[in-house]
């Protein structure tokens, strides 16, 4: 049988190769079908920048957070800079807190929070609070302190209104809670 | 023209051949190539099952004993390849070359050359993916996916697989065309396509799966080449490529390479169970459907190998129920050879016991193959030895014992002796008990939560894989025997008749045993 392959063998041989080399190209040609693919239906967003919705925040609701500060045997002077906030539950806020040192050197303080009422204290989440750390003002030095917190949604429906109280304590002399605690990031 | 060695000039055409070793560099005789294809896969299933017990003697005991974690993994990779590529698929290659012109009443094969080629081909590729052991940084060891990160990173030996996959896929893309074009214009006169035997149509709609896939399987390592050497970035993240495309590019091939191991078995199984059950096969029709169908579903459900890749939950919901819609296909095919047997006069000579074996097997292996499909379940399984319990038994179960069946089936007619039946029945219950004893209990650990694809285990896992291991060096040692029955048979036996099966059909009985080197020369004419 080593005769040249009949005419009609050859046309088949054409067009199976042809659809071999298509296939080939059909691999290559994948990649970009895969990209639009996942654009056009929002499935792969590998590396890009994520921009995460909130879908707890309850529209329907407000809050109204009232803020107060007060200082316990300290040389500093605190006030808030904004008195209240009306917030939607679930909705990140943030509140600040303005601080002087009044003394002619460096002190070093906390800032314990309490509620009114007491019972909202468990559905006031702080993500982040100066009153984690302590604090430390130079001379006369004055600073701007950032509270950021979240209404939990499940915060009982008598409750129309928070308060926030911030009491600062002087921490300076006492060279336990020093030792043991982290530096301070002032 | 050829040189014989008696010096005197001579043609193929007249019926004689260059001996030694000319005789096999150079032919172009479709039963000389599918000899060749056969001893080549078994050659390879050797090689493949070296590594097979490799992997089950550092598995014997918990803690490192034998070999590297490094060298576990490429020699992981390398029995996949090689058992995947070098062994099931030339072995059906060789059965068709063999038996598809028999019996469809061809002379030969559309193309010798190309023949010759597609399978001289094998050789350079497989001698690549073998000598990547020894390389610096030795073989590839990213597991037989070959997926990037990792097949990005790794060494020459890498290199080495890719080019081998290029050369294997050329090999059976060429081959595919042959058998294609061999089927769509060979036929004897007056045989429709819908009179054509069942091996034959399985091999049609398997030699267009490759034809289809293989071709994207390599682009697909192309593109890895190129993000190793030339700096591009298909699937290298640091230049703004996607690992993850890899796997959806690679299990677009992959999946449809799953039916490519098992579709001709699935023929040979409707040959044989029909001929030792003494009755026509049962819904010869809906069998090319459902096999058609198979085929085509095989190229919508890649997704469900990726469902820990990050996947949507509408892709997840998807492949799940895609992949379990092909159970329906699947079973229709059971049930035909289920009712073929239904009121036979049924014997159980080897090929009918591998032929059964199958089905038995294949349906566990098609049942754990469900389980895996449910989304929700893969999660938790995804990677552990249930998954490899599962393929293997539908490549092991599936594919070999297909491939045994054929052996013993048409062995008295390439031949011309029969084998030893009682060997045959020997090797046949060797292998059934040594593979379930090596892979049943691979779901056990599986469902424990041992993953696959690591040389170490937690304690827990030592008793069921020391159970594994021995069964995998039963059923290592059980191929010998077949090796035994293989050459005794060549060498002598019992004269075959031209029909050795009273029950068999087909027009390749109708040709003496052992076939003549040139068959069906003029074609026989079908009514």
């Amino acid at each position: 049988m080593s005769t040249a392959p009949r005419p009609i063998n050859r046309r088949t041989f054409i067009k199976l190769a042809m659809f071999s080399m298509l296939m080939f190209g059909f691999g290559y040609a994948l990649v970009p079908l895969y990209s639009v693919f996942c654009r056009v239906t929002g499935l792969n967003q590998v590396g890009q920048d994520a921009n995460p919705v909130n879908t707890q925040v309850d529209f329907q609701r407000v809050v109204d957070i009232e803020f107060d500060s007060n200082v316990h045997d300290m040389p500093w002077k605190v006030s808030a800079v904004q008195t209240h906030m009306a917030v939607h539950p679930g909705e990140i806020s943030q509140a600040e807190f303005e601080v002087v040192n009044t003394r002619n050197e460096v002190v070093t303080g906390q800032a314990i929070p309490s509620y009114a009422p007491p019972e909202a204290a468990q559905y006031f989440r702080k993500l982040s609070c100066f009153c984690f750390n302590k604090q430390t003002l130079a001379a006369g030095q004055k600073l701007r302190l950032p509270v950021v917190f979240v209404v939990d949604p499940s915060l009982p429906k008598e409750i129309g209104t928070i308060t926030l109280s911030y009491t600062f304590f002087n921490v300076e002399g006492n060279i336990r809670a020093q030792s043991v605690a982290t530096p301070d990031r002032s | 023209m050829q040189k014989s060695a008696n010096g005197q000039a001579q043609t193929e055409a007249h019926g004689h051949r260059p001996e030694g070793l000319r005789r096999w560099l150079t032919t172009t005789n479709h039963k000389d190539i599918g000899t060749l294809y056969l001893w080549f896969s078994f050659t390879m299933f050797i090689v493949g099952g070296i590594m097979a017990l490799i992997i089950r003697a550092e598995l014997f005991q918990p803690g490192l004993q034998l070999i590297e974690p490094e060298r576990y993994n490429q020699i992981v990779t390398l029995h996949g390849l090689i058992m995947v590529f070098g062994a099931i698929m030339p072995a059906f290659v060789g059965f068709a070359n063999w038996m598809i012109p028999l019996q469809i009443g061809a002379s030969d094969m559309a193309f010798g050359r190309l023949n010759n080629w597609s399978f001289w081909l094998l050789i350079p590729a497989s001698l690549l993916l073998v000598t990547s052991l020894f390389v610096p940084g030795g073989a590839a060891g990213v597991g037989w996916t070959l997926y990037p990160p990792l097949s990005i990173q790794m060494g020459m030996g890498m290199d080495l697989a890719i080019f081998s996959v290029h050369i294997l896929g050329i090999s059976s893309i060429l081959g595919s065309i042959n058998i294609i074009t061999t089927v769509l214009n060979l036929r004897a006169p007056g045989m429709t396509m819908l009179k054509m035997p069942m091996f034959a149509w399985t091999w049609l709609i398997t030699a267009f799966l490759i034809i289809a896939v293989m071709p994207v399987f390599a682009g697909a390592v192309t593109m890895l080449l190129t993000d190793r050497h030339f700096g591009t970035s298909f699937f290298s993240a640091a230049g703004g490529g996607d690992p993850v495309l890899y796997q959806h590019v690679f299990w677009f091939f992959g999946h449809p390479e799953v039916y490519i191991v098992i579709l001709p078995g699935f023929g040979i199984i409707s040959h044989v169970i029909p001929a030792f059950s003494r009755k026509p096969l049962f819904g010869y029709t809906s069998m090319v459907y459902a096999t058609a169908s198979i085929a085509i579903l095989s190229f919508f459900v890649w997704g469900h190998h990726m469902f820990t890749s990050g996947m949507p939950v509408a892709g997840q919901i998807f492949y799940m129920y895609a992949t379990m819609l092909i159970a329906v296909p699947t079973g229709v095919k059971v049930f035909n050879w289920t009712a073929t047997m239904w009121r036979g006069a049924l014997t159980f000579e080897t090929p009918m016991l591998f032929a059964i074996g199958f089905i038995f097997l294949f349906v566990m292996g098609g049942f754990s193959g469900l389980v895996l499909a449910m989304t929700a379940v893969d999660v938790q399984m995804h990677n552990t030895y249930y998954v490899v319990a599962h393929f293997h038994y539908t490549m092991v179960a599936g594919a070999l014992f297909s491939a045994f069946a054929a052996v013993y089936y048409w062995l008295p007619k390439w031949t011309g002796h029969m084998y030893s039946e009682m060997l045959g029945k020997v090797h046949f219950w060797l292998t059934m008990i040594f593979f379930n004893m090596t892979f049943f209990v691979q779901h056990f650990l599986g469902l424990a939560g041992m993953p696959r694809r690591i040389p170490d285990y937690a304690l827990q896992f030592a008793d069921f894989n020391a159970i594994s291991s021995i069964g995998a060096f039963g059923l290592g040692l059980s191929q010998l025997l077949f090796l035994y029955i293989v050459i005794t048979c060549i060498k002598g036996g019992p004269k075959a008749e031209a029909k050795p099966w009273d029950g068999a059909e087909g027009l390749e009985w109708e040709v003496a045993s052992p076939a003549p080197y040139h068959t069906w020369e003029t074609q026989p004419v079908i009514k």
